[in-house]
């Protein structure tokens, strides 16, 4: 079953189960690294339909380990989109009013092109040869699938973490594109100690002998255990140490005492041994180095000579920013200095901070003063937009 | 705290001294009544600053645009005349500096909206000079101890702030307990001992 998966997330690379739009030689997509990505490919989603005026696209960016099926069974696990809760017909974001599109990011692994794709230069999986990704450049490629459509301003952009990053950078990338903006516990940049953890995760997985080099592919082997490992310890960072002990305290895992050994005698540790094994199945552990870097490599401030307010001078796009109390890997000081910046570049903008003990994956969950919160903005930002109830 | 608009004729008050299509900063904007009859009637681009987190929530999901944030110390964030107009109702007497947060007001927009509970109302005086007591009244209902208003004025006390800060009076108006205005034709030692509440349209 595992192994079916891991075949599927493999093949899930070069051939989606998705819509994927190809860019030829002709339209190369310039990477912050310095060089061109070409040919490329974005696999994506859409729900609902585009309107006459072409006004009531929403563009969702997902996070680390996210992927395009935000609102449909996933190919590879089978399990409901991952923002199922919050987007579908007569959901808080409603695909019978709105068109609703979410891309699979480049470098990610579910479509389009990351390092788990062919490199049609040597027919091989890009591995390590693929360039340095930045979140600039997701962007960038998303701007190019928008265009696709004919979608000259967004509605809204939305997304949570990597996904709210990402939303900063539409913001300040093509603020004109953007009419309203909505980023969910994320910041301007990666803090030292979010470096700090994704390189313990990809130390993990470069530990790995099976790793390769990067070239697993090629030898038809996947660095699970480094790749789990990687999981586990992320994993605790979207957690809150409230939540870890409300849901599993000190409990036992199926005995009545401890065992004198190395065995997952904890529930936290079965659990967390659990998410590692079950990540590994429907994500590629290069993919991970290079979102994780992309992550990282993200300080809105500094591509605007270090003063942030400058990354959204003379916006009118409409802001919405949300954080959550128990949020120890976006804090809501990561959101408030954003709120400070677009103030001070005079920006429409809304902040609401959600008391919550479930921790930085609160974002992900139903949440009700978070569906409250969203659906208030839309839907003051519908009616700015001429956008009919 | 939800107060309905017929407690508040303060606001009403408010509303008419700002044209249509404005833009104002609500500082202090509670659960978003003010900001919400703004932009109502007068379809003004409002933004809002409020100190409880409830309160922001609540005014988010109504489709407000407004952020958790305290008048002492947050109002730096904001551009010099980033707003036509900033008001600040009903919040003065509870800022630890309001001298520092009028300033403020003056800076960030082209005119300040100030309302504030009148100290010197006669009722105050009463309690004080009579009953040797703090005052707790309709509009003042907290017990000493527990009251968020550490800084009360009367509406002498802020028109000298005023002057020191250089700010002119465009307007103010008084009201009296039933929330009637008082006639602008009364002197201001009147006004200070019949007016309930005062509102000042501020310029520098």
């Amino acid at each position: 079953m595992a192994a079916q998966r891991a075949a599927r997330t493999n093949d899930e690379a070069d051939h989606p189960s998705s819509p994927v739009l190809q860019f030829g030689p002709d339209k190369p997509l310039k990477l912050d690294a310095g060089t061109l990505l070409s040919p490329f490919q974005i696999a994506y989603q859409t729900y609902g339909s585009l309107n006459d005026a072409r006004s009531n696209a929403i563009l969702v960016c997902h996070a680390l380990t996210g992927d395009q099926h935000v609102a449909n069974t996933n190919p590879v696990t089978g399990k409901p989109g991952w923002w199922e809760v919050l987007i579908g017909p007569s959901r808080i974001i409603d695909t019978n009013r709105f068109f609703v599109i979410c891309a699979n990011v480049i470098g990610g692994c579910l479509g389009s092109t990351g390092p788990a794709s062919t490199n049609p230069a040597t027919g091989k999986p890009y591995g390590l040869d693929l360039p340095i990704i930045t979140i600039r450049d997701m962007v960038r490629a998303q701007a190019m699938l928008v265009d696709h459509f004919g979608i000259e301003k967004l509605f809204c952009v939305l997304g949570g973490s990597m996904g709210g990053m990402q939303v900063l950078e539409w913001a300040a990338s093509y603020p004109e594109r953007v009419f309203s903006a909505l980023p969910i516990a994320t910041g301007a940049r990666h803090s030292s100690q979010n470096i700090a953890f994704h390189e313990v995760g990809r130390q993990a997985v470069m530990a790995d002998p099976d790793w390769h080099g990067g070239k697993y592919l090629e030898f038809g082997k996947r660095p699970e255990k480094g790749l789990a490992v990687a999981r586990m310890a992320a994993h605790i960072t979207y957690l809150s140490e409230a939540a870890l002990h409300r849901k599993f305290g000190r409990n036992l895992q199926d005995r009545e005492a401890l065992t004198f050994g190395f065995d997952a005698d904890f529930q936290i540790e079965s659990y967390l041994r659990h998410q590692g094994m079950t990540f590994v199945d429907r994500f590629d552990a290069n993919s991970y180095l290079y979102l994780t870097r992309a992550m990282d490599y993200f300080d809105l401030a500094a591509d605007h000579g270090g003063r942030l307010a400058d990354a959204f001078a003379g916006t009118r796009t409409r802001f919405c920013l949300v954080s959550f109390t128990s949020d120890w890997l976006f804090p809501t000081e990561e959101s408030r200095s954003i709120v400070h910046a677009l103030n001070a570049a005079g920006a429409s903008v809304s902040f609401v901070e959600i008391e919550t003990d479930r921790g930085h994956d609160a974002f992900l969950l139903d949440e009700p003063e978070l569906f409250a919160a969203i659906n208030g903005f839309i839907g003051s930002a519908a009616r700015a937009r001429g956008l009919s109830l | 705290m939800s107060v309905n608009r017929a407690q508040r004729v303060d606001l009403e008050v408010v509303t008419d001294l700002i044209p249509a299509k404005s833009r104002v900063l609500d500082v202090g904007s509670g659960d978003g009544l003010l900001l919400e009859l703004l932009q109502e009637t007068k379809q003004v681009d409002g933004r809002g600053l409020e100190l409880s987190q409830r309160g922001v929530n609540e005014c988010v999901a109504r489709g407000l645009s407004v952020i958790q944030g305290d008048a002492d110390t947050d109002l730096k964030f904001y551009a010099d005349k980033g707003f036509d107009f900033v008001v600040l109702s009903q919040t003065l007497q509870a800022t630890r500096n309001p001298k520092v947060v009028l300033d403020e007001l003056l800076r960030i927009g082209n005119r300040a909206i100030v309302s504030f509970p009148n100290f010197g109302h006669w009722r105050v005086r009463f309690s004080l000079l009579i009953k040797g007591r703090m005052p707790v009244t309709k509009h003042l209902p907290y017990s000493w101890y527990d009251t968020p208003n550490i800084h009360f004025c009367t509406i002498r006390d802020f028109v000298n702030l005023c002057e020191e800060l250089g700010a002119t009076v465009e307007k103010a108006t008084a009201l009296d307990a039933n929330g009637q205005k008082i006639g602008l034709s009364m002197p201001w030692w009147f006004w200070n001992f019949f007016g309930q509440q005062a509102v000042f349209l501020l310029r520098r």
